[in-house]
This record gives C-alpha cells, sequence and structure tokens, in this order.
C-alpha cells in the first residue's frame, strides 16, 4: 500500500522511529473513533490540522 | 513543461498553472463555488486553468500540492504528545479527519482529478513541496530580483510558521525557521479572535481597527508591554516565543485562554457585532505596533545573514499592508516584493514554481521590469457574448460603448459621486480587487466611505477603503515614490493635501474619527493619514489605467476609490452574472462590464428579498 511506503520512507528520512509505536496506537485509536461515528468535519476556530 | 499547483483542504483552495515557468493562470475555488474560502478540493479552479490553456491533465507533468501531509501529521502527533492529557478533546476531533482523509492525500488528491480526467489522474506524478517553500517560492521566482532575501510569514504550516530564505537565480536556500506553536500569524489571529473578528478572514479588519487606537495614550504602551513581557518574549533576531498558558490553539478548540487574556488586559472578549470601544481599538493598536516589530526585527536578521538588496514577502502576515509598509519606510532593504496572493491560495503558485525550478530544475528568467505575475490579473475573463446572455437572463438594459467613450464616459460618471461596479478582463488572483472586479468611487466625496460601508458592501462603518493612483504620480499624492501594484503597501498621505486635526481629535469617538475630514480625498484617507496605495500601470492594466487618466482630466486627481466587488462575506465576483446580481441587490449606481454599461435606473425591478443577505456567512 503506498500509504505504508510512504510513511516508512517518511519515519526514516525524519530519523523519527520512535513515532511508530505512536502512530500505530493513535491510528487504532483513530479507526475505532471513526468507526464511533465521529464527524469528518474540523470546528476549529483555526485550520491547524 | 506544464505544472499544476494546488492548494486545499485548510482554508482558501486554489490552482495556478505554470507552463515552461510562466505563471499562465491562478485561481481560488471561492470565485466560483461563491462560498468564501472556500477549503474544498479545487475543482474548478482547476478545470478553468486546464481550459484555459487547452490542456488535459494527461498534458500535466506535475500535480503540485502546496505542503507535506505526513510532516504535518508528525506536528500533529508530538503536540498531542507534548502536551498530553492536554488536548484529547482536540485530538478526538481532529482524529476522523485525518484518518479518513488526510493522511490518504494521495489517494483523495488522485480521486478528485479523477472526475476532472480519469486517465490523467492515475498516472499524473504527485509532488508535495514543504509549505513555507511554496510560500517561499511564490514570492521569489515571479519577483524582479535575481537575488533577494525571503521572509515567509503565516499562522502554520507543518512546522514552520515563519522562514527565512535566500533566493539565488532558480535556487532557494532555507536559513532559518521558527516553529510550531510560536507563531507571529496565531498570535495576530488569537487578537483577531479575542476582538471579536473572525479567524483567518478577520485580520484585515483588525488592521483597519488599530488606527482608531490613540497613539498617544499610555494604556497603549501599557498593552504593548504586557504583550511584550507576558504573552511573549521577543528576541533579537525576530524570532517569538509564546506562552501556551495563555493560548488554546495547539490543543483546544479556541484561539485563547480568555480568562487568562481579561485579567491580563482588564477588557471582556468581545463578541461578533458588539459595539466596539475604545479599548478595543488601543489593544488593536498594541498588536500592530507589536507585529511591527516582530517583523522588522525578522527582516534585519534576513539581511544580516543575507545580505541582499532586496526582500520577498509571502504568507498570510504579508498581506499585513501597515507592516509591510512600515517595513519598506525602515530601509533595511533597498527594494520589497509581496506576492499579491501572499496567503494560502498563492501557496498552489509557489508548490507549482519550486517543483519547476527545484525538483525539475528548471533554470529562471528574472522578469525584467515590475514582476512576472501581469498584474495578477490571472483569472477567468468575460467575453461580450457572456454579457450579452446575462443582459437576455435578466431583461436587462444596457449601452455598449466603444473603447474611446469608455474611460471618458464612466469617468464622468464617477466624478458625479456615483458608485460604479466595473468588471474587466481577467480576474484577479488573490483577496484584492486591482481594477478587474473593482467598485469605484470618487475620493474626493465626503460621504463616499459611508455610503460603500453601508449601501453597497454592508460591512462595518470603520472599515477604510484604498486608492487607485496612476503609478507615475503617486508622490502627487501619498508620501511614497515606486511601485504598489497589489494593494500591499501603506503609506500616509501627502502632508499638503492633509487637514490640521483638532486637538482633541484623539479623545473623539470612533465614528466621530470616522466622519471627520482628513484630507482633500476623505474617502481614502484612512485616520491616521494612511492609505493602503495600489499603483496602476499601463503595460498591466491599460483600461483602468485609461479610466483613473480621464477622471484626473475631468477632475485633477488621478486617483479614484477601488474596493473589491462583493458584498460582506461574499467571494469577489466573477462572472458577469454574479456581477449583474451584486450590482442589482446593493445600492450601486452603475455597472461596466466590458464596454456594457448597464444604469441603475433603467435596469427591471429587481426581485430579490432581504433573504439573500442570508446567502454568504458574515466574515
Amino acid at each position: 500500500m503506498e500509504f505504508l511506503t510512504d510513511i516508512l520512507r517518511f519515519m526514516k528520512q525524519r530519523k523519527k522511529w520512535w513515532l511508530a509505536p505512536v502512530i500505530i496506537i493513535l491510528l487504532l485509536l483513530g479507526i475505532l473513533i471513526v468507526l464511533g461515528g465521529g464527524s469528518a468535519l474540523a470546528p476549529f476556530i483555526y485550520t491547524l490540522f | 513543461m506544464n505544472i499544476l499547483g494546488i492548494s486545499a483542504f485548510y482554508h482558501d483552495s486554489a490552482a495556478a498553472l505554470v507552463i515552461n515557468g510562466q505563471v499562465v493562470a491562478a485561481a481560488q475555488e471561492e470565485r466560483f463555488t461563491r462560498k468564501k474560502h472556500d477549503p474544498g478540493f479545487p475543482k474548478q479552479a482547476v478545470q478553468y486553468c486546464l481550459d484555459y490553456a487547452g490542456l488535459r491533465l494527461a498534458d500535466i507533468d506535475a500535480v503540485v500540492f502546496y505542503d507535506k501531509p505526513l510532516l504535518k501529521f508528525e506536528r500533529l502527533l508530538e503536540t498531542y504528545y507534548g502536551f498530553v492529557p492536554k488536548g484529547l478533546r482536540s485530538f478526538m476531533t481532529a482524529m476522523p479527519v485525518w484518518i479518513k482523509e488526510k493522511i490518504f492525500l494521495k489517494r483523495l488528491i488522485r480521486s478528485e482529478l479523477a472526475e476532472i480526467d480519469s486517465d490523467g489522474a492515475k498516472t499524473v506524478k504527485l509532488l508535495f513541496p514543504e509549505h513555507h517553500l511554496s510560500h517561499a517560492a511564490s514570492a521569489f521566482y515571479p519577483s524582479p530580483y535575481e537575488r533577494a532575501a525571503i521572509l515567509t510569514l503565516d499562522g502554520v504550516g507543518e512546522w514552520a510558521t515563519a522562514s527565512i530564505c535566500l533566493g539565488e537565480g532558480s535556487h532557494i536556500t532555507i536559513l532559518k525557521e521558527l516553529h510550531f506553536p510560536h507563531s507571529l500569524g496565531l498570535l495576530y489571529s488569537a487578537f483577531t479572535y479575542f476582538l471579536g473578528f473572525r479567524v483567518n478572514s478577520g485580520e484585515y479588519k483588525l488592521m483597519g481597527l488599530a488606527p482608531y487606537g490613540n497613539p498617544t495614550a499610555p494604556i497603549v504602551d501599557e498593552y504593548v508591554q504586557k504583550i511584550l513581557t507576558t504573552l511573549i518574549s521577543l528576541k533579537d533576531d525576530g524570532s517569538i516565543w509564546l506562552d501556551q498558558d495563555y493560548f488554546d490553539y495547539a490543543t483546544g478548540l479556541k484561539m485563547v485562554n480568555a480568562d487568562k487574556w481579561e485579567a491580563l488586559f482588564g477588557i471582556k472578549q468581545r463578541q461578533p457585532e458588539d459595539e466596539l470601544t475604545d479599548a478595543h481599538c488601543n489593544l488593536g493598536l498594541a498588536i500592530q505596533r507589536v507585529t511591527e516589530e516582530v517583523v522588522l526585527r525578522m527582516a534585519q536578521e534576513a539581511k544580516r545573514l543575507t545580505g541582499a538588496d532586496a526582500i520577498c514577502l509571502a504568507g498570510g502576515v504579508a498581506l499585513n499592508c501597515v507592516s509591510n509598509g512600515k517595513l519598506q519606510a525602515s530601509g533595511v532593504f533597498r527594494n520589497v516584493f509581496i506576492q499579491p496572493a501572499a496567503g494560502d491560495a498563492g501557496g498552489s503558485l509557489g508548490a507549482a514554481l519550486a517543483a519547476y525550478h527545484i525538483y525539475f530544475k528548471q533554470p529562471r528568467q528574472v522578469a525584467p521590469s515590475l514582476d512576472a505575475l501581469q498584474g495578477s490579473y490571472l483569472g477567468p475573463e468575460i467575453t461580450d457574448a457572456d454579457t450579452e446572455r446575462v443582459i437576455r437572463k435578466y431583461h436587462a438594459v444596457a449601452t455598449y460603448l466603444s473603447n474611446e467613450a469608455l474611460s471618458s464616459t464612466v469617468a464622468g460618471i464617477l466624478a458625479d459621486n456615483n458608485v460604479v461596479g466595473w468588471v474587466q478582463g481577467r480576474m484577479e488572483f488573490g483577496p484584492r480587487a486591482l481594477g478587474g472586479r473593482s467598485i469605484l468611487g470618487d475620493p474626493r466625496s465626503e460621504d463616499m466611505q459611508k455610503k460603500l460601508n453601508l449601501k453597497i458592501k454592508y460591512r462595518e462603518s470603520f472599515r477604510p477603503f484604498a486608492p487607485s493612483v496612476l503609478a507615475e504620480r503617486v508622490s502627487d499624492y501619498f508620501d511614497y515614490e515606486g511601485p504598489s501594484p497589489y494593494m500591499l503597501l501603506v503609506h500616509p498621505v501627502a502632508k499638503d493635501r492633509r487637514r490640521t486635526l483638532p486637538n482633541n481629535y484623539h479623545a473623539l469617538s470612533l465614528r466621530d474619527k470616522l466622519y471627520y475630514e482628513r484630507s482633500d480625498m476623505p474617502a481614502i484617507t484612512h485616520i491616521d493619514f494612511s492609505a493602503r496605495i495600489q499603483t496602476v500601470h499601463k503595460e498591466t492594466n491599460p483600461r483602468y489605467y485609461a479610466l483613473i487618466e480621464a477622471f484626473g482630466q475631468k477632475t485633477g486627481y488621478d486617483v479614484v476609490v477601488n474596493t473589491s466587488f462583493n458584498v460582506r462575506g461574499e467571494p469577489i465576483v466573477c462572472t458577469a452574472d454574479d456581477a449583474y446580481r451584486c450590482f442589482m441587490r446593493t445600492e450601486m449606481d452603475y455597472l461596466v462590464v466590458g464596454n456594457f454599461l448597464f444604469d441603475k435606473r433603467q435596469q427591471p425591478a429587481w426581485q430579490d428579498t432581504d433573504n439573500w443577505k442570508e446567502e454568504f456567512v458574515l466574515d
């Protein structure tokens, strides 16, 4: 999958392997949130994200 | 080589097309969808760019998105990680957006492009330069300089919130960056928010409000000191550190911790549409002064690092034309060039140019005269056939004038104190109307500002209007000599044109100050004698130039009032249909589209009710 290749390349280039477990856990959490029906519209005052 | 740049998914989506290094077309999506600051994928803007050049997606060598999504995701994760357990709610809100869409941006872009051209979308190369590199490229490559310092300033890109670069030939070297959450753009937006304006669009209003503050009042200095000692720490090189105890944007859903701000400044947070008080104006003046100081220090640091004679500016903060004017007047750099679409829309243009010169290693031809942006008239054009369709659709009444008669007739109409919608040639790229999609008036008129604000634009009465002046005559009217084609520099009205102010001027109420006649061009002289100047050049907009010249022959003034052709909350008009609708809904007196002249008194009754105002969310 192109996305996984990209993210592996990204971590290698940025030398941020320590982010890998964080990303995995957050992605899993995120998937739960998505499955829980969270809105994909961000109500942020400033669109930082 | 054909390169398509795209900015999208945050605010001010846009597309720009670069062919062999030349910017051929660029437009913001909001102009087509009629949704201000539209963040969606710029499908119609892309379609326009391709149609304009007669290309298909399959002819495009690369589609370039204006930032790096994974780097932004890294910032997001590290920010939450750094602030945990704070920010859970924000995290819960942000994650679905990322998991559903933004992290899979390549797929998302391809699927959006497939709706335009499914074959081309599958194979086209996708590139992702950094956000601030896109800004830097948007300012440097079209500039008329072979070598220049580049200063980019905005809310935030991936990590960077400001950068100093050196541009040389076709190379850009990043020399220094300021990183999130410390950001001049976010600091200014925090004040915009606290003073009851909308973040990402109300910054202009704050800038316009600041001069209403009392420049001699000790409270302004007190506010400045509070900002510099409590909210932020300002270093010699212009970098700033924001005390996150006072801000909420990093992990929350608001810009500031209002309780702390109210305690610090002794002012309640202003709600939108609340009455503006002296305290609000003084606080606005204080943050404007701080902003100018930060920009000046950053520019001095850029000078120290590069030794260049010229500086190029981009990023949302570069739309602060008061600060730009101060930087120019400081003389730190001999020449200043500001990208007209300095905000995120211009990122699309910069991304395309960065790919062309940096990724594809193509040489750069330095613009010989003003710059390579052709006056920023890069958007769609209206043909006579389009206007005729609108005339038939609305049973409108219009007179077709010859080119010779047009300037002199419209100049006469303006001189009779009428308000004229002026739609000519290609639409401007960027937030300013520069004589392509403008509303014009007589700068000598005492009631023009009030009329334009309250009866035409339906916006706050305190907001100032800008002058368009013949480039060769600028110093006759203003304390300024030089080009300012994009209305991004503020300079004072010439001393001999100013009226003497009464001793109690600064003690007057906002309204009394507003209607005090400050010069012989009251409609464009702001409260502090300043004006946001647009110099009009024969080479880039001959028709607008001819109009102002004709107005000068009739009145002795080579200046007109120029404001964008829209009402509050509405994107600037794009088509003849948009223009006619806006004309009929407001108290505008005349409309000119190409060579067609519409007189309001001759038009059939307009059927709209007042509900149309609800069509646009107030900015």
